[in-house]
C-alpha cells in the first residue's frame, strides 16, 4: 500500500481530532462569554500571593 | 485640609473623617465593607483596582418577596435537596475587582458553594445550598458588600434560556471543511499531468466532495431557507443568487468528479460559504449587557407587601395583586400599579416614566400612577388597577409592540440583489445560447461557470462588514446600536422627533432665576436656613443653589403641606411656597414652577425654575434644520415654550400636552404621509413612540440603568454629535455603493473567462477570496475613516 493512505488517513484523523475539539469546546460554554476568563486567568496569582498574607492580617487583629 | 477620597468608593472622603486601618471612608456603609472583606482576608479586592466598590444601600425589608416560595422557585435556576444554582444581574459590576469579589464569595458564607462572573452581560451564577443560606440572605449579603442585584418581574417571567451556537457550529464546520479541501485541492493546481495525478486524484476528490457535503447541507442551509422565504414572497432577495451559485457549484462539481472531467470547485465553495459565515458573524456582535428590548417588566419589582385586612404583612407576586388591595411601598420602592395613597407622606420620583427628576410631593387621597418611585419612609395605598390594566402598562397593548421594523424596509443589499439576480440570470441564458449556436457541448459548461463565478460573496459581505465596523466605532463614542439595520436606517431618515423632558434637557439640573427685590445677607441666610429643614423637592434644589450663608438656629419653624414653609428668628419672619401663601394674588400666574418668598408680609419676589437644557443644543438643532423636519413633543405643559423658541430654529414645532399613546399616533400620523422617524426620547412614556418610529434612539445618562425599549442607547454626554453619527451613518451606505462597483468590477473580470468557456477551477479558487478578502480590507479602511471624522 503506498504511504499516501497513511499519511492521508494521519492527517484527516488528526483534523477531525480538532475538530472534535472545537465542537466540545462550543458545547461547554466557552464561546458564550469572551471576556471574562481573560481576567479570571490573572486572578490565580492573587490568590497564591493571598495566603502568607492571612497570617499576619489574623496576627495583627488578634492583638 | 488634604483631600481624600474614599478608599472603598473613591467619593470625596475630606469631611467624613472616618479613618480605620490608617484608610479614609466616605461614609459607614464603606467602612463596614471594608471590615467584611479584612476580616474576610479579602483585600485584594482593593489591589487590583482603585477604590472599585460602591456604597450599599439600605434595604431593610427590600427583599422580603423573597420569603415568597414560589417567587423564589420562579428565580431559581435549578433546585435540588441542598443545591440552587441562581443567576442574578448585578448593575454594578464593572472592573476586575468585581469579578475577583464576587468569585471569592464562598470565603464570606459557607452556604455559597462557587460562584461564576460573565463580565459582558453582569452576572453573577451561584450555586448555593438552600438549607445553610436563603436567596433572601444571598442577596442581602450581596448588598451588603455594594453589589445590590437587580431582580424585576423580567425574571418572573423569562423561562431558561437557551444559547443559540448554531452560527458558531456552522463557522468552524465550514472552517473546517475550508482548510482540509484547499489542501487537497492543491496537487491538482500544481502539477497538471503525470502518472502521480492519475493515480491518487480521484480519492483526492471524493475526499473533496465528502468534506463539501456538512458546507452544502448544514453551513449553508440559512442561505438556501432565505432565498426560499424570499422567492416564496416575491422578493429577489440576496440570498438568492448565493444559494443559486452555491448548488450549482455543488451539483456540477459532483458532476465533475463521478464523470472524471475534472476537479471541481469544491475548495470554492467552501470557501464562500466561509466567507458569509464570517461576514455574518462579524456583524452580530452585539453588547449583551445592554437590553434593547425592556418594557415595564424590567423594572418593576417582582414582588410587593401587601397588608391584610388583620393587619399582616404578607409579600405577593406583582401579578396576584388585585383592585382593593392595600400595599406597603417601602422606601425606594416602585409603585407596580395605579393606585390611591392612603398614610404616608409620597415623594414620588417619575423619571422612570417622564424622565423628569424633580420628585412630586402627593398627599392622601391622591392618585399614584405605576411606575413612579417612593423616595421618602413607607407609604400605604389602595389598588385601583391591575399590573396590566394600569396608565403605563397599558401601553404595552398596543400593537407596535409587536412589529418586527425589518419587516418592510428593503435594505442595501436585498435593492441591488434583484438588479444583480436578473441582469446575472440573461448573461448566463445569452451566452449559453450562444454556445449552443458555436459550440453545443460547451453550452452547459459556460451556463454554470457564469452562475458560478457571478456568485455574489462579495456584494453579500460589504453590508456586513460596513455596518459591523460602524457599529463597533458607534459603541466607542458611546451610540450604541442593536443591530446593523439601525444604522442602514438612520441613514434614510428625514423628520427628527425630539422629547423635551430628560432628552434634551438634562436630568440632573435644573436653573432658577430670581425675579424681585433684592434680599439683604440677613435675609438670605434666614433664606437658606429655612429652606435646610424642608424635605420638599423645590426647597432642596433651591438650598443646593444658594451660597453658603452662615446656618442660624431658627426661633420656630412650621411648615404647611402643599402650602409652604414659615419661620423665625429673632424679629424676622419669613415665609416661602405658592404665590397665595405668601400673601399674593394670582395674577400674573406663570405655568411655570416658582417658589415665592416674603419677609414680614413684605412680598419680596420668587424663584422661577426653568428646565436646564443639554450643552450644544441649539447648535444641534442648527446643524440638523437643513436637512430634516424637527419638532419637540412633550408631555408637560407649554411653560417652557417661550424659553425653547428661543433656543431652537424658528421651523421647529413644538407640541405639548402629549400622552403616550399621542406621541405614538403623531409619529404614525408622519409616517403615513411618506415621513421616515427617528425618535429620541429617554422615558418609558416614550417607548411607544420608540417603537412606532423608523428609528428609536433612547438617551440615558447612564446606560447600564435605564433606557425603554428601542433602537440604540446614546450617551447623554454624546448628545451634541447626533448629527455627527447621522453622517456617519449615510457615509456608511457611499462605502457600501463603493464596494458594490468594486465587487461588479471583479465579476466581469470572472464573467469573461465564464463567457469565453475557459474558466479553470484554479481561477474561482483565486478570484472569489481575493475579491472577498479586498472588499473586506476596503470597507474597514473606509470605515476606520470615517470613524476618525467621529472623534
Amino acid at each position: 500500500m503506498s504511504v499516501i493512505y497513511i499519511l492521508l488517513a494521519i492527517s484527516i484523523i488528526v483534523a477531525i481530532g480538532f475538530f472534535i475539539a472545537f465542537v466540545l469546546a462550543v458545547r461547554s460554554g466557552q464561546y458564550d462569554d469572551s471576556y471574562t476568563p481573560s481576567v479570571r486567568m490573572l486572578f490565580e496569582d492573587e490568590l497564591v500571593k493571598d495566603k502568607p498574607q492571612k497570617t499576619v492580617l489574623t496576627k495583627k487583629t488578634n492583638n | 485640609m488634604e483631600h481624600t477620597s474614599c478608599f472603598h468608593c473613591g467619593l470625596d472622603a475630606t469631611k467624613s473623617k472616618i479613618i480605620f486601618d490608617n484608610k479614609s471612608f466616605c461614609c459607614k456603609g464603606c467602612k463596614t465593607v471594608y471590615e467584611i472583606f479584612s476580616a474576610n482576608n479579602l483585600t485584594c479586592y482593593y489591589d487590583l483596582q482603585e477604590a472599585p466598590g460602591a456604597t450599599p444601600k439600605e434595604i431593610e425589608g427590600k427583599y422580603n418577596f423573597l420569603d415568597n416560595d414560589k417567587i423564589v422557585d420562579s428565580l431559581l435556576e435549578f433546585n435540588n435537596d441542598n443545591t440552587q444554582i441562581v443567576t442574578l444581574y448585578i448593575p454594578h459590576i464593572h472592573c476586575s475587582s468585581c469579578i475577583w469579589i464576587l468569585e471569592n464569595l464562598y470565603k464570606l458564607n459557607p452556604g455559597i458553594s462557587s460562584s461564576i462572573v460573565n463580565f459582558g452581560k453582569k452576572n453573577v451564577r451561584i450555586t448555593y445550598n438552600g438549607n445553610l443560606i436563603t436567596l433572601k440572605n444571598l442577596v442581602k449579603l450581596l448588598s451588603k458588600i455594594g453589589y445590590e442585584p437587580f431582580i424585576s418581574l423580567d425574571d418572573y417571567t423569562v423561562g431558561k434560556k437557551n444559547i443559540d451556537r448554531s452560527l458558531i457550529y456552522k463557522l468552524g464546520v465550514a472552517g473546517f471543511a475550508f482548510g482540509n479541501i484547499m489542501f487537497l485541492s492543491f496537487p491538482e493546481y500544481f502539477q497538471v499531468n503525470g502518472f502521480w495525478i492519475e493515480k491518487y486524484a480521484p480519492l483526492f476528490r471524493w475526499l473533496m466532495f465528502s468534506f463539501s457535503l456538512p458546507v452544502i447541507f448544514y453551513c449553508a442551509q440559512d442561505y438556501f431557507i432565505s432565498a426560499y422565504k424570499g422567492l416564496k414572497s416575491g422578493i429577489l432577495n440576496i440570498d438568492v443568487p448565493i444559494a443559486l451559485g452555491a448548488s450549482v457549484l455543488f451539483i456540477r462539481s459532483t458532476a465533475e468528479i463521478i464523470f472524471n472531467l475534472g476537479t471541481g470547485f469544491f475548495d470554492s465553495l467552501s470557501g464562500l460559504i466561509f466567507f458569509l459565515l464570517v461576514g455574518k458573524f462579524f456583524q452580530q456582535k452585539t453588547y449583551s449587557y445592554l437590553s434593547f428590548e425592556r418594557d415595564y417588566k424590567s423594572y418593576f419589582p417582582i414582588g410587593i407587601t401587601k397588608i391584610n385586612s388583620d393587619g399582616q404583612e404578607e409579600s405577593i407576586q406583582v401579578y396576584d395583586i388585585k383592585k382593593g388591595d392595600r400595599l406597603l411601598i417601602r422606601n425606594e420602592e416602585l409603585i407596580p400599579v395605579d393606585c390611591i395613597l392612603i398614610r404616608g407622606k409620597a415623594q414620588i420620583d417619575y423619571s422612570f416614566v417622564t424622565g423628569e427628576s424633580v420628585a412630586v410631593s402627593k398627599q392622601s387621597g391622591d392618585k399614584l400612577f405605576a411606575g413612579g418611585k417612593q423616595l421618602r419612609g413607607s407609604i400605604e395605598v389602595d389598588v385601583l388597577k391591575t399590573v396590566e390594566q394600569s396608565y403605563l402598562t397599558q401601553l404595552w397593548s398596543n400593537d407596535v409592540f409587536n412589529k418586527d421594523k425589518e419587516e418592510g424596509f428593503t435594505n442595501i443589499t436585498n435593492a441591488i440583489s434583484k438588479r444583480f439576480t436578473i441582469i446575472l440570470l440573461s448573461i448566463a441564458l445569452v451566452a449559453t445560447g450562444y454556445w449552443l449556436y458555436a459550440d453545443s457541448s460547451k453550452a452547459l459548461n459556460v451556463f454554470t461557470a457564469v452562475l458560478i463565478i457571478a456568485c455574489p460573496c462579495a456584494i453579500a459581505l460589504a453590508a456586513p462588514f460596513t455596518f459591523g465596523n460602524l457599529l463597533r466605532i458607534f459603541g466607542k463614542q458611546k451610540l450604541y446600536a442593536k443591530n446593523a439595520l439601525v444604522i442602514e436606517q438612520l441613514a434614510t431618515i428625514n423628520t427628527i422627533i425630539f422629547d423635551k423632558t430628560g432628552t434634551i434637557t438634562a436630568n440632573k439640573e435644573t436653573v432658577i432665576s430670581y425675579d424681585g427685590k433684592k434680599l439683604s445677607t440677613s435675609e438670605e441666610r434666614l433664606l437658606k436656613s429655612t429652606l435646610r429643614n424642608s424635605n420638599h423637592p423645590l426647597s432642596r434644589s433651591l438650598y443646593e443653589l444658594l451660597q453658603d450663608n452662615n446656618i442660624v438656629t431658627l426661633d420656630d419653624y412650621k411648615e404647611y403641606t402643599g402650602h409652604g414653609i414659615e419661620a423665625k428668628k429673632d424679629d424676622n419672619r419669613i415665609k416661602i411656597g405658592s404665590a397665595n401663601y405668601v400673601g399674593l394674588s394670582a395674577e400674573n400666574a406663570t405655568l411655570n414652577t416658582s417658589v415665592h418668598v416674603s419677609t414680614n408680609n413684605n412680598y419680596k419676589g420668587k424663584f422661577t425654575f426653568y428646565n436646564k437644557y443639554r450643552a450644544g443644543i441649539s447648535e444641534l438643532f442648527n446643524q440638523l434644520k437643513k436637512d430634516y423636519d424637527l419638532a419637540v413633543i412633550s408631555g408637560d405643559n407649554a411653560g417652557e415654550q417661550e424659553n425653547l423658541t428661543k433656543l431652537l430654529p424658528a421651523k421647529t414645532k413644538l407640541i405639548f400636552n402629549q400622552k403616550p399613546e399621542d406621541k405614538l399616533e403623531y409619529i404614525k400620523h408622519h409616517q403615513g404621509s411618506g415621513a421616515k422617524v427617528l425618535m429620541i426620547g429617554d422615558g418609558l412614556n416614550d417607548a411607544g413612540a420608540l417603537a412606532q418610529s423608523n428609528v428609536g434612539i433612547a438617551i440615558s445618562e447612564n446606560v447600564n440603568v435605564f433606557s425603554p425599549a428601542c433602537d440604540a442607547i446614546l450617551d447623554a454626554s454624546k448628545f451634541n454629535k447626533l448629527f455627527q453619527f447621522i453622517k456617519a451613518s449615510k457615509s456608511a451606505i457611499r462605502i457600501i455603493r463603493w464596494s458594490f462597483v468594486l465587487s461588479i468590477i471583479y465579476n466581469t473580470i470572472g464573467l469573461y473567462f465564464a463567457v469565453t468557456g475557459q474558466l479553470a477551477p484554479v481561477i474561482a479558487a483565486i478570484l472569489m477570496p481575493l475579491s472577498s478578502i479586498s472588499i473586506v480590507v476596503f470597507t474597514t479602511i473606509a470605515t476606520n475613516i470615517e470613524g476618525k471624522k467621529l472623534k
